[in-house]
């Protein structure tokens, strides 16, 4: 990326964010949303998070790697039981990324 | 600023002084940000090794300010995706924002754009947290807004300094080669997501999400993380209006 597409992503990334934080906070108080979709904003952090990290876990390289070489994979899953168990963000990562490190580099 | 909210006799206490709120609400959210500390170290380092100029890393810390959106956008710059995909991304991503401001709205009616507008600049998870227990109690407080304030603006400068410091780790690590820092992001959100699922509509929109995703992974440009969550979102209210009319909510 250059200078040019940097600037361009920081300001587009702004228009964005301010844009929705800025509307609606200056409107909510006047205007009251629809409860649908106020209800399907509440899928909004699954559904984008979810699509974004499944790709890397099972692709890691671009294509399938279903095996027990597949340190993403390996690392994702013992991470995503730790934290349905512990319900706990800091345990989940220093857990998560302390066993992908292992797996990865090979350690043991 | 002279607010018009209506008095009560609370009004005059001096627990409700401007600066006493703007205290009580840096100490209030004090734990989220001690806990937000690692990701701006790790979003600064991360934003470096994808290739991102030191000053870019920066300004997207300073200008953007929203936490999981900057992440997302290194992770998208370090796969290639392109400009639009990724401010196209962004939004999608901080559209919750959208909840909190319709959460907080109603409490702020009788501020001004001078107000609003940094307030919904300052706008995150954290700050959303940490104020919206104080603008809940009907102490009838004139000076909340300055709760927020006081919040939001430790939130933002404990944001910038920690990015900084991952800059600088980040232009160390680089000689170390790829550590693998793409799966810190992975495992972070794997941490916000899976204690979300509480109800069946949203293991379903997560499932729907994921394997979308994975279909679609070779379409240009990141174009299936967009589709994959909308058919996730989709699914998600689909199972969720099925439930209501089975179990009635």
């Amino acid at each position: 990326m250059n200078t040019l597409e940097q600037v361009t992503l920081i300001v587009g990334m702004m228009a964005v964010t301010f844009g929705v934080r800025y509307s609606v906070l200056a409107m909510s108080g006047r205007i009251t949303m629809s409860q649908r979709v106020e209800q399907a904003l509440r899928y909004v952090p699954v559904a984008v998070l979810t699509a974004l990290c499944t790709p890397i876990l099972f692709k890691p390289e671009g294509s399938w790697l279903l095996s027990f070489d597949n340190s993403h994979l390996i690392a994702g899953i013992a991470a995503i039981i730790i934290a349905a168990l512990s319900r706990h963000l800091l345990l989940t990562i220093v857990l998560g990324m302390g066993l992908f490190l292992v797996l990865h580099l090979k350690i043991l | 600023m002279k607010s018009n909210t209506p008095s009560t006799p609370n009004m005059s206490s001096p627990s409700h002084s401007r600066w006493r709120e703007f205290f009580a609400g840096a100490r209030a959210i004090l734990p989220l940000v001690i806990g937000a500390t690692p990701f701006g170290m790790l979003f600064g380092a991360l934003a470096i090794s994808v290739g991102l100029t030191p000053w870019a890393v920066m300004g997207l810390s300073l200008i953007v300010f929203a936490g999981s959106s900057q992440f997302v956008a290194a992770g998208l710059v370090g796969q290639g995706a392109s400009l639009g995909i990724i401010v196209l991304t962004t939004f999608v991503v901080n559209l919750r924002h959208a909840l909190y401001a319709i959460s907080l709205g109603p409490y702020l009616r009788h501020l001004s754009h001078r107000w609003l507008a940094p307030m919904a600049f300052m706008l995150t998870d954290e700050s959303y947290a940490a104020v919206i227990t104080r603008f809940e109690q009907a102490d009838g407080s004139p000076n909340k807004h300055w709760f927020y304030l006081g919040g939001a603006l430790l939130m933002y400068i404990n944001w910038q300094l920690w990015t900084f410091a991952g800059i600088v780790a980040g232009q160390r690590l680089q000689s170390v080669g790829d550590l693998g820092l793409e799966f810190a992001m992975v495992v972070t959100f794997i941490g916000i997501v899976v204690p979300l699922i509480i109800r069946w509509p949203m293991l379903i929109c997560a499932l729907v999400a994921g394997g979308t995703a994975l279909l679609l992974h070779e379409l240009p440009h990141q174009l299936g993380l967009i589709v994959a969550s909308l058919f996730g979102i989709a699914a998600g209210l689909a199972a969720q209006l099925f439930a209501g009319r089975s179990v009635d909510s």
